[in-house]
């Protein structure tokens, strides 16, 4: 999977390390930022209120 | 490209997915989160700030009379200025506590319910208590983990430190008394006398109710603290904020 992934890519090798760092970079920011929050919702319930 | 192959690959990334979410929700999730949070609760301080020097001093119409800003080095006590109760999810102060750092600055805001308040704004004020500076109980709740987790380090409080609820009109300045855990069920901590029933209120105290043990929700801890002084925003930042804070 992630060897194809290296095939498809063009250029030389370091052009493919840079488009693979921008692509984990692109990757980690969404889960950061939008999915891990989302899931964070739904499975750790944090009550911090007395009633 | 073997099947097999193809699945191992997967069930790596999942393997890595999930130990970066362990890392998020731990630290980085809150770091962020937090780092925004302060930032904006910094920016409101500097509008009240500017708001208060741009316009005639005579902006702040609630301002006490007594609040002379040519008052000697130990002014008088003032009369703290009393807010109405704020809104279901809106904002009214900024908490700055020196033991959490210089740059601590989460908003207060009405209510206590997650979606409105807990999770978007930072602390929440229980509807219902006084406001800050009046007599009774300013109670507040706010996340110790997740959320950019305001009261993470509430448990490190010492006796003694400052824990300011600034606003509009100036800073109130409570220290910090006792800790204690309790069950989620007991509301008595709200009381205007904290924990003792039919008791007149007198003294002006502030509340703050968080989870424990972190990253549970099996029981409540509270900090508690008392009332020091209102300092209105012509008198400048007061000393709680400047003097530092004891190792």
């Amino acid at each position: 999977m992630y060897a194809a992934l290296w095939r498809v890519l063009p250029g030389p090798w370091w052009v493919r390390v840079l488009i693979v760092i921008i692509l984990v970079a692109a990757v980690l920011y969404g889960l950061f930022f939008y999915a891990f929050p989302w899931i964070s919702e739904m499975v750790n319930p944090q009550e911090v209120t007395v009633e | 490209m073997s099947v097999a192959g193809v699945l191992g690959e997967l069930l790596i990334t999942a393997g890595v997915l999930t130990l970066l979410y362990v890392g998020w929700q731990l630290w980085i999730g809150d770091m962020i989160f937090g780092a925004q949070r302060n930032a904006v609760g910094q920016d409101l301080s500097q509008q009240w700030e500017q708001e208060y020097a741009g316009p005639a001093p005579s902006a702040s119409p609630s301002a006490s009379p007594s609040a002379a800003p040519d008052a000697p080095a130990e002014p008088a006590p003032v009369e703290p200025v009393i807010l109405p109760e704020a809104g279901d999810g809106e904002t009214f102060a900024v908490m700055r506590i020196p033991r959490f750092g210089a740059d601590y600055a989460w908003q207060v805001a009405g209510g206590v319910t997650r979606e409105r308040t807990l999770d978007p704004i930072g602390i929440g004020h229980y509807p219902g208590t006084p406001m800050p500076g009046a007599v009774g109980n300013f109670a507040v709740a706010a996340h110790r983990t997740t959320w950019g987790a305001p009261f993470n380090r509430i448990a490190e409080l010492h006796v003694g430190d400052a824990i300011v609820v600034e606003t509009a009109d100036g800073w109130y300045t409570y220290r910090f008394r006792t800790l204690e855990y309790v069950e989620p069920t007991e509301v008595d901590v709200l009381l205007p006398v904290p924990q003792v029933p039919d008791a007149p209120a007198g003294s002006r105290y502030i509340t703050m109710t968080s989870c424990s043990p972190m990253y549970a929700m099996t029981e409540r801890i509270v900090a508690y603290g008392v009332f020091e002084s209102f300092t209105p925003r012509a008198s400048g930042t007061p000393a709680s904020l400047t003097e530092g804070v004891p190792a």
